[in-house]
């Protein structure tokens, strides 16, 4: 990843906060996303995502805080802004009686293209995101996979500078998830900016340089996701079933700053280098056999340390 | 936040896509209804009725089932349509994450329903002519009425319906307002025969009644100054009901 440092970032948010009535959605959140990079919010449903997106993009007022957006104020040029971003919303809002192409076309004229440069654009997108073999049939009559691609390119009408994916692949097959981030990566090496949120670590940890992760309508750390695993606990993770009692005993001799999670009979410890304690373990049961596994150390494992809970579950 | 031409047109043709799939679906009711209309109660009952106002029961209806016309054109868009593009398709959520702004979607919702009201009254109209009901050329005066009649229920309906919570409350819009105004609005027969006093003047609120009484004026050929005051009622309810939806539209699409 290139960033050239004089850049000026493509979103700036300071201590942004948004109240909804009696809930504070989202509580003095900061975040800055550099020109060029692809950028994850991570978090559980309702920690506040969404909302951060959307104050973004100019739709929810911040009640505090400011947000620059190419370096100008969201409340002051939203139509500015919006002009040069596009957006893929959670839920998918096309129009399922038209056809992909007339999908587009409506699309293109919320950004005043005209022709021809209309159907240039339109053609280009069907191409991109391989849409031609369905491209004149209703769109209630596609696969999700298929509509999904078609809500990406419609946010990709405008060339945007900065694209917004909320949850990009949520309820997605494996397959169509695969060929959705491999389209992301093209356009983050083509040079555009990505912001998305998601609640699966595994997609912030392939597609993102940097990663947020949000709990509770803040910012509870930042970084590069192989850099967050080595600084917040370390890279091999072993993962054992072993009750509190037998803790003690199986454990005796690690490091005292090695992390270790409980959740229910399970066990996780995160370590350098998982040989010596696994010989330990092995030596400690006399060959009986125990549920115990050595993996690498993931995104989710960083968050259950900092949130005690798990993305999926919620907050 | 200031109205951007382009971009309300963007809205407009939005909707326009979507009805030009369908139209010859959609047009032909517009022609189907008044026909029924004019049969049943012009021929049906008018043949009891050897004249109301001075004219044929049938060409005493014709100006006012016009602008009913119209009204049912506006109010069906900016009731039903309006709620299911805001709630179930997301259209405007999907219009705001581009340089759309609230303005622009009422703006172009209002043309869109304008565009709908002078459809269903231009067909209206041109069963009125066939049947020979319309006094030729004079009641072309009449035809500047039909998008007057769907700017005031535009603007009435959808102050409505962005202040509902749910689609439901269409139902009482239609049988406790639209209804009412149809049957009370000098269509069916002349108000000022059958009111008196003070009631006159209530009845002035109605706001049917204006368009109404305009496009009979038309038909007639006898216009009077109360033309203005029709005018002025017309153009004045719709601006500020605009007013009034302009911050329904931002308070319900942003927040």
């Amino acid at each position: 990843m290139a960033v050239d440092r004089a850049d000026p970032p493509i979103i700036e948010a300071e201590s942004v906060s948004k109240r909804f009535g009696a809930r504070l959605a989202v509580d003095r959140l900061s975040l800055m996303v550099p020109a060029g990079t692809c950028f994850g919010l991570l978090g559980p449903n309702g920690a506040g995502k969404t909302t951060t997106l959307r104050m973004i993009y100019g739709v929810t007022r911040p009640s505090s805080g400011t947000i620059r957006v190419f370096g100008l104020d969201i409340g002051r040029d939203p139509r500015a802004v919006r002009a040069r971003l596009g957006v893929t919303l959670q839920q998918n809002v096309l129009i399922e009686a038209l056809s992909p192409i007339d999908n587009l076309r409506v699309f293109g004229r919320y950004h005043v293209l005209r022709e021809p440069e209309l159907s240039r654009r339109v053609n280009e997108l069907i191409d991109f995101l391989e849409l031609r073999s369905h491209a004149t049939v209703p769109v209630r009559t596609l696969s999700g996979g298929f509509q999904r691609r078609l809500a990406i390119a419609l946010s990709l009408m405008n060339q945007p500078e900065l694209l917004i994916l909320d949850e990009p692949t949520t309820g997605l097959d494996p397959a169509v998830r695969l060929a959705l981030w491999s389209k992301v990566r093209d356009l983050r090496t083509a040079g555009t900016t990505v912001l998305l949120t998601t609640h699966y670590m595994d997609e912030a940890q392939r597609l993102c340089d940097r990663v947020a992760i949000v709990a509770n309508g803040s910012v509870i750390t930042e970084g590069a996701p192989l850099d967050l695993i080595m600084t917040r606990l370390a890279p091999q993770a072993v993962e054992i079933e072993c009750t509190t009692d037998e803790e003690p005993g199986l454990l005796n001799g690690l490091p005292p700053k090695a992390h270790r999670l409980r959740a229910g009979g399970r066990l996780m410890i995160f370590l350098d280098d998982a040989t010596a304690l696994v010989n330990r373990i092995h030596a400690h049961d006399h060959g009986e056999r125990r549920d115990l596994i050595v993996r690498p150390t993931n995104l989710e494992d960083v968050f259950l340390a900092m949130t005690g809970t798990t993305l999926e579950g919620g907050s | 936040m200031s109205v951007s031409v382009p971009h309300a047109f963007a809205v407009w043709q939005r909707n326009a896509a979507m009805y030009r799939r369908t139209w010859m679906w959609n047009i032909l009711p517009n022609f189907f209804e008044p026909v029924l209309y004019l049969l049943s109660l012009g021929i049906g009952v008018g043949a009891y009725i050897t004249q109301m106002g001075g004219m044929s029961y049938a060409a005493f209806l014709a100006p006012g089932l016009i602008c009913v016309a119209a009204m049912n054109g506006a109010s069906f868009e900016v009731t039903y349509n309006i709620f299911v593009r805001l709630t179930f398709e997301r259209a405007y959520d999907a219009m705001l994450t581009t340089p759309i702004e609230p303005d622009d979607v009422l703006a172009g919702e209002i043309l869109w329903a304008l565009t709908r009201a002078c459809i269903y009254g231009a067909c209206f109209f041109i069963v009125v002519c066939l049947f020979g009901l319309a006094p030729l050329p004079r009641a072309l005066l009449a035809i500047p009425i039909i998008p007057l009649a769907g700017l005031l229920f535009a603007c009435i309906g959808i102050a409505f319906s962005l202040r509902i919570p749910s689609i439901d409350m269409f139902s009482f819009y239609f049988t406790l307002f639209l209804t009412p105004l149809f049957l009370f609005s000098d269509i069916f027969f002349p108000l000022k025969e059958r009111l008196s006093g003070a009631w006159l003047w209530v009845a002035e609120v109605l706001p049917l009644l204006h368009p109404v009484r305009m496009a009979r004026m038309a038909f007639r050929g006898d216009a009077s100054p109360i033309v203005l005051w029709d005018l002025a009622y017309v153009l004045s309810v719709s601006a500020l009901l605009l007013v009034w939806a302009r911050r329904g539209v931002r308070r319900r699409l942003t927040n």
